[in-house]
């Protein structure tokens, strides 16, 4: 059992204490994701962190790390990933670089030897000497079990993995621990804290389900929304971020391909910031609108209710808080 | 405060969250962590350890808000009856009879909140929370009722309004009866207490289950005999099939099999080591993309399953890259366009009108594909024929289908019909039959998952 020494455990008493921590790391997080970061932290579980792309899935990772002064191990999924790339691996070549070495220093190891057996028995002792932690390549999860304050493991986009591996990450998940064959079983002392990521390009299989607990992020509201922006882009101005945020807010509304998430907002507002532009017009909506829409039939689809959209927008910001019409 | 939990626990496997045993330990763990003071707080933690996709959340979201939305027995809803009976000074002469009927008791203390405890004490012991179906409604609330003591307090209106207690009779005849009325109006009020908690627990634990049998039922059902009033429904059930189908097998192009070397190329790739193997190549499998040809008879016979199939092969376009779709009755024409520009809805139509509804001709059907359209079919294709093989004594043209089959990868007839009726009266089925690598019944959409499954599979393997 952890120790109340840990700089970590110390940290995680309660939800508002995680809100705040994670301010100070520049994440603004609602209270659902507090409470999630919380639950995990004391059952141990991994969290599964689902949401469409640019919500701060990784983010809320990459800050957990940061507010928490833990080494950030990340993996990321993609097809064909498998275990000799995210757990360990014999350094093969290392090990056979040092067989032909000792291929020429055989005869002089072996030279005294009166029988086979007696030099079988000498031989066993450079076999297991290969299989050592010496020639152990470790990899993401390896390294995030072996760090011994903890550490934040985040294993990204794990639906784009294959379901085999998906099953053997289980074993980890739950019991924190790895087993080498010819090691031994490797077990974490600070299980680390897990998040998975998906974009839900599959169902994920329904032990791994079981084992995490869930969070789903959804698209900010306003108001939340506004804090996020005035916490990433300091420097922008107060009518012109809740103009902009009013805008992005109206666009989601629309039936688009894509619609525009927190990352794209914050990009949004970094160029305007950039341009130096300090309200919001029709002109210049319509040449930044591509940092905000990915897809050409959105951009079009958009564009003839751009100076309709613009004055709403210009309203909502004078009057306060963006609504959400 | 472990029988609420656990109940819940069944409310939300009701509303088609899975809640295993394993969850339900992580749940009780999450409360004991976070406790019962703060609900926003309880409400997401739970939710954090028990739903596990966005769906999830929004029905945890519901069946949350309705299962601790029980408020406190109301006490007047506008009516007037719906109100517990108060107390009289004069009742304390009846300390005795009231005594013995806890049930009274309670009633003319009139706390709300007692009440509702109590019954949902006796709801438990009696199992209302079992409930399935509609029509248990009111045995539950009976249940509950005779649970809580109801005979008694009856007998002891019955008693009252007789004229008192016997022994003594005489001057209290009069509070007596009043009690008696009071009593009466305290029962109706438990009556329509009981029925609407057990309507809640009806909601909260059965109603889905209605739906779900509902469901089963349907997907059993013969596709022509469907009534138009259940598109809706199975039009989801296809697609959820569809996409079940499809994240089984959109993914995976390539399938390691770590752990067998490829001897060959490895022994290829380290001739410049001198042949030290410092480069291992293992073996891996290719997953090909699936091809289909789908060929519908859409004469009114068939209709009904060739919408299901022409929807379930769309929806499945995630898998399915290369699908080729085509209708006839008597002519044989493409059909792939319209179901892409169109929603299934209005795609099916369109077709019906276009070609549907006339006599069937298996020959020249056969004959226009082979003209048109066989140049595409290679041997990675499977075709699909879905159709009665009832042609009207027209010429089969058995030396086509000869050629479909040899070109294929496969052949795979799916017939409404029962086996039984294969051959009766102008069926060619028997002779096709021949050419098929797999001729089946497929009524249900029961059937069609399997078939479609059994394909996909077969390109996985491959």
């Amino acid at each position: 059992m952890r120790t109340m020494t840990e700089p970590r455990a110390a940290k995680i008493n309660n939800v508002d204490e995680i809100i705040a921590g994670l301010g100070d790391v520049g994440y603004i997080t609602s209270r659902q994701i507090a409470t999630a970061i919380f639950v995990a932290q004391n059952l141990t579980k991994p969290i599964l962190v689902e949401g469409s792309a640019g919500v701060g899935k990784t983010e809320l990772a990459l800050s957990t790390a940061a507010w928490l002064d833990l080494p950030l191990i990340r993996m990321q999924c993609y097809e064909g990933l498998d275990e000799s790339k995210a757990l360990y691996e014999w350094k093969y070549g290392k090990q056979l670089l040092y067989t032909q070495i000792l291929k020429d220093k055989m005869g002089d190891v072996l030279g005294d030897t009166p029988s086979l057996d007696a030099a079988m028995t000498k031989l066993q002792g450079f076999g297991d000497l290969f299989f050592s932690e010496q020639f152990l390549e470790p990899r993401p999860l390896l390294r995030a079990l072996r760090q011994e304050h903890g550490a934040v493991l985040l294993i990204d986009e794990i639906d784009k993995s294959d379901e085999e591996f998906e099953a053997f990450l289980l074993e980890i998940l739950s019991a924190f621990q790895v087993t080498i064959p010819e090691i031994g079983t490797i077990k974490s002392t600070v299980p680390p804290i897990v998040f998975l990521t998906s974009n839900n390009m599959r169902e994920m299989g329904d032990a791994l389900k079981r084992r995490c607990l869930h969070l789903y992020i959804p698209l900010p509201d306003a108001r939340l929304e506004e804090q996020i922006v005035a916490a990433r882009v300091p420097d922008i101005e107060v009518k012109l971020r809740r103009k902009l945020v009013a805008f992005v807010q109206m666009l989601r509304e629309q039936d688009l391909k894509k619609l525009p998430s927190i990352s794209e907002t914050l990009d949004w507002a970094r160029v305007l910031l950039l341009l130096h532009a300090d309200d919001l017009a029709p002109d210049l909506i319509r040449d930044t609108l591509n940092v905000l829409l990915k897809f050409e039939q959105d951009i079009h689809a958009v564009r003839p209710q751009i100076a309709e959209m613009t004055r709403k927008a210009r309203q909502a910001g004078d009057r306060g808080y963006a609504a959400t019409s | 405060m472990q029988r609420p939990l656990e109940n819940f626990f069944r409310a939300l496997r009701a509303a088609d969250i899975r809640v295993s045993p394993a969850e339900s330990i992580d749940a009780h763990r999450t409360v004991d962590l976070v406790g019962y003071a703060d609900r926003q707080l309880f409400k997401d933690a739970l939710c954090v350890a028990l739903a596990k996709t966005p769906d999830e959340v929004a029905s945890y979201n519901d069946c949350f808000e309705m299962f601790f939305a029980r408020e406190e027995f109301s006490a007047d809803d506008g009516t007037g009856n719906r109100q517990p009976p108060e107390r009289a000074d004069s009742d304390a002469a009846f300390g005795e009879e009231l005594g013995n009927v806890p049930l009274a008791e309670m009633l003319l203390a009139g706390d709300g909140s007692e009440m509702a405890a109590a019954m949902e004490q006796s709801a438990n012991r009696v199992g209302a929370t079992e409930i399935r179906y509609f029509s248990q409604r009111g045995y539950f609330a009976r249940r509950i009722l005779d649970d809580m003591g109801l005979r008694d307090l009856e007998k002891l209106i019955a008693q009252l309004r007789r004229g008192g207690t016997g022994d003594d009779g005489g001057d209290d005849s009069g509070d007596a009866t009043d009690l008696a009325q009071r009593l009466e109006q305290g029962r109706r009020f438990l009556l329509d207490e009981s029925r609407q908690f057990v309507e809640r627990q009806y909601e909260l634990y059965a109603r889905s289950n209605g739906e779900a049998l509902r469901e089963e039922f349907l997907m059993e059902t013969r596709m022509s005999n469907l009534e138009q009033r259940d598109f809706a429904r199975m039009h989801n059930i296809v697609r959820r099939m569809a996409k079940r189908l499809a994240s089984r097998y959109s993914r995976r192009r390539k399938h390691t099999r770590r752990g067998q070397l490829d001897v060959r190329r490895t022994m290829r790739r380290n001739m410049p080591h001198d042949g030290i193997p410092f480069e291992v190549l293992w073996k891996h499998i290719k997953i090909e993309r699936p091809k289909i040809v789908v060929i519908c008879d859409v004469s009114r016979s068939v209709a009904a399953a060739a919408r299901f199939l022409l929807l379930f092969l769309y929806s499945l376009n995630e898998v399915i890259a290369q699908l080729q779709a085509y209708a006839f009755s008597d002519r044989l024409v493409d059909v792939g366009d319209i179901l892409e520009h169109h929603d299934v809805e209005t795609a099916i139509p369109e077709i019906m009108a276009k070609i549907g509804f006339r006599s069937t001709d298996y020959g020249q059907a056969l004959d226009d594909y082979e003209e048109n359209f066989m140049a595409d079919l290679d041997r990675h294709t499977t075709v699909i024929i879905l159709g009665d093989g009832r042609s009207n004594f027209t010429d089969p043209r058995i030396d086509i289908m000869r050629r479909l089959h040899d070109r294929s990868r496969a052949v795979i007839w799916l017939n409404p019909e029962p086996e039984t009726f294969w051959g009766t009266g102008d069926s060619e089925m028997p002779r096709y039959r021949q050419f098929c690598h797999v001729a089946k019944t497929c009524s249900t959409v029961m059937h069609l998952e399997r078939v479609i499954d059994d394909i996909l599979r077969s390109y996985a393997r491959a």
